[in-house]
């Protein structure tokens, strides 16, 4: 495969392998072995084996899969059904702890889609679970979790920063289960630029059956904290996965026509149109997401950024969303990333409070870190991480 | 065509490009390293694996040094599945180690379909004796030396239970890992087995492998029928005691020491049901590599002769 246009991106043919198939599902029919090692590597690195899987079951293709292939789709899915099993039962606990806030929790991101049953689910591994409580019930959650386990083993200074400027308690473990948990309050830092409404997420957020105090965002909402998270985040590694979220999200929600009436205007009353201009953008050209040409104009209306601007950030999010795998990156992409990165920082906070803690974060957490790894010697060895593997 | 066709250079040139792609069992690898001194590691240690010319790859695996100052000052090798680095690096010294380690890892946590069990499983007659077991119980050492005796090697870490043939063991021939006091015990006992480069220092002491038999490999596509669960114990200057053992706690510790049990689910039972269904079940507590696997090739042997009798007896009584 060589240099080839794809929607207007003129990109190598390799880098958007998995995105092209993610888009035809149907051409997974007719890969030779060779494709096929390709987009098992990509699409492993990506977090999307699940997925692939999933597409290929919907489709009825399992056949036309090399046998030496099957086994890769067979464990993944095996993997990302354990995986919710787990979630479910992760799930069912924290909201029976919270039961005693007397007061609606909603439940965030991957653990939201497999709690409201989301196609979005299907096949998706992720590594914590994100619920949102109201911002004065906060503390009383965190010690209701405490007493069953869930702590923090953040430091004082990064305690501190979570605790005051962040949307989000430092993150929470189980002791035992070793399971995470972010407790957030906001879907964006308190420092950050734009600045969602938290009362209004809650005020629609939609009751899940079965669950007294479980909430999960409308789906438009959802669709916007989708696009917060990815196109304002620091780092790209689940990029292309939570591009698919998207994707998938707005494949789902669309077959309403109400769903694009109140999409864009939802994103406006939330100052979220940059990130959902983002989101449509970037759906549309790299998984040919079917978004209707007027929203795209409207949403363009609402968040496009000045042209020069918007010229530079195509360069920079194509290059950050494709699989994070050798075969998807050209002489730019680390270039990219860097300043995607240093852009997120920009966005989550003003510069007085923004260069002190990369001050920090630079040379006085390394030294702690240091310290406390020399007195403690614990550094993970294969053994524990072969360990972490097995049941408990 | 097998690894040790290749003269060190070719495997090196290989190794440094676009990769020695080789078949391990059910599994084909593609390696690809930076390092001078792996070829001639990979070629001592997997010499009779066959050369593969599939275009799939299950793992494509690298070695390399790590940028940054620790090229120069106590330098360190790194271990990657494509980009991905599971593991923090280790010394330079310890780059077979951790190719090992490393498979180990890509297979026990990506390959769901089998049922993955800490064990190793050697065979004789047709038959599997499956040794599962903790750190420190002798099993390796065991398992390489009834393995210098004759006896097949499945495998010695990483028991592949198949989910579709009941009971059934699928071999994954690699180098049998062996620490500290092993190493000197094998090279004693078995001084024709090839031994591998030392590593010291590594989180379970000095660690050298024992290359897997040439029969062995060359009978990686031939599975094997779980017969005997032996929990071995190595107890110094203890005689060697086999005694029963029963099924249901058997069931809890192979449980217990599988990678995937919790990942199968209910699959995942039912395969290891097959297998304790397949099996009798022993402690064994031993000391002396000369007196055990004679032991062990009494109680195989035993067991296999009442198989035979079991299927004589329902011939002739017609229900066979």
């Amino acid at each position: 495969m060589g240099k080839q246009a794809i929607n207007g991106l003129a990109v190598d043919g390799q880098a958007m392998l998995l995105f092209s198939l993610l888009a035809k599902p149907q051409q997974m029919a007719n890969l030779d072995l060779n494709t096929w090692d390709l987009l098992i590597r990509q699409a492993r690195n990506a977090d999307l084996l699940g997925r692939i899987y999933e597409l290929v079951a919907e489709h009825k293709l399992f056949d036309d899969v090399p046998l030496p292939v099957r086994p890769h789709l067979l464990s993944a899915r095996r993997f990302a059904r354990r995986h919710s099993v787990m979630v479910g039962f992760e799930l069912g606990n924290l909201l029976g702890i919270l039961a005693k806030l007397d007061s609606p929790v909603v439940v965030l991101k991957g653990a939201a889609y497999v709690l409201a049953e989301l196609p979005a689910a299907a096949g998706r591994v992720f590594s914590d679970i994100d619920l949102m409580v109201a911002k004065d019930r906060l503390a009383e959650a965190e010690k209701l979790l405490k007493v069953q386990a869930w702590v923090s083993s953040a430091d004082g200074y990064d305690d501190k920063y979570y605790r005051q400027w962040m949307h989000e308690l430092p993150p929470l473990q189980h002791m035992k289960r070793h399971t995470l948990l972010d407790l957030h309050h906001a879907i964006l830092p308190q420092t950050a630029r734009l600045k969602p409404s938290s009362k209004r997420l809650f005020a629609s957020a939609l009751p899940v059956e079965g669950y007294p105090n479980a909430h999960v965002l409308c789906p438009e909402d959802m669709v916007l904290h989708s696009a917060t998270h990815l196109f304002q985040d620091d780092e790209f590694k689940h990029g292309a996965r939570d591009l698919v979220d998207l994707d998938t999200l707005l494949r789902h929600f669309g077959e309403d026509e109400q769903f694009w009436q109140r999409l864009v205007p939802r994103g406006i009353e939330m100052d979220l149109s940059r990130p959902l201009y983002y989101a449509l953008r970037f759906c549309c050209r790299m998984l040919e997401t079917p978004v209707p040409e007027a929203i795209l104009a409207q949403a363009a209306q609402a968040g496009r950024p000045p042209w020069l601007l918007a010229g530079l950030m195509d360069q920079l999010f194509q290059r950050a969303l494709v699989p994070d795998h050798p075969s998807c990156l050209d002489s730019f992409s680390a270039v990219a990333k860097s300043l995607l990165f240093v852009r997120s920082h920009y966005l989550r906070m003003p510069l007085h409070l923004l260069l002190p803690h990369l001050f920090h974060k630079a040379f006085i957490s390394p030294i702690n870190a240091r310290r406390a790894d020399r007195a403690t010697e614990n550094r993970p060895t294969i053994d524990a991480l072969i360990a972490e593997n097995k049941p408990r | 065509m097998i690894v040790a066709d290749y003269s060190e250079q070719t495997l090196q040139g290989l190794i440094a490009g676009s990769g020695l792609r080789f078949g391990v069992g059910p599994f084909t690898l593609n390696l690809q390293s930076s390092l001078q001194q792996l070829a001639g590691d990979v070629r001592l240690m997997y010499a009779s694996y066959p050369i593969s010319s599939q275009p799939f790859a299950d793992f494509h695996v690298r070695l390399d040094r790590p940028f940054g100052l620790r090229r120069w000052f106590r330098p360190q090798v790194n271990f990657t599945q494509d980009t991905r680095t599971p593991f923090k690096p280790l010394p330079l010294e310890q780059s077979f180690a951790m190719f090992e380690w490393g498979l180990n890892w890509c297979i026990s946590s990506q390959c769901h379909q089998y049922l993955i069990i800490h064990a190793a499983v050697v065979e004789r007659g047709g038959l599997a004796l499956i040794m599962p077991a903790p750190p420190g119980s002798g099993k390796s050492t065991l398992c390489a030396g009834l393995v210098a005796r004759g006896w097949r090697l499945l495998t010695d870490e990483l028991a592949l239970v198949s989910l579709e043939q009941p009971g059934e063991v699928i071999a994954l021939p690699r180098p049998v890992s062996l620490k500290n006091e092993s190493i000197d015990v094998i090279r004693a006992f078995a001084p024709e087995q090839v031994i591998g480069p030392i590593a010291r220092d590594t989180a379970k002491g000095t660690v050298a492998h024992m290359a897997a038999p040439v029969e062995s490999v060359e009978r990686a596509a031939e599975a094997a029928l779980s017969s005997l669960l032996v929990f071995p114990q190595y107890t110094p200057a203890s005689a060697t005691v086999i005694a029963p053992r029963q099924k249901a706690a058997s069931f809890m510790e192979l449980a217990d020491q599988s990678f995937n049990f919790n990942v199968l689910g209910e699959l995942g039972f039912q395969a290891l049901r097959q297998v304790l269904d397949s099996c009798d079940c022993y402690d064994l507590s031993y000391s002396q590599l000369d007196d055990v696997i004679p032991a062990l090739e009494r109680l195989i042997d035993a067991r296999a002769e009442s198989a035979q009798l079991d299927s004589l007896d329902l011939r002739s009584t017609g229900i066979g």
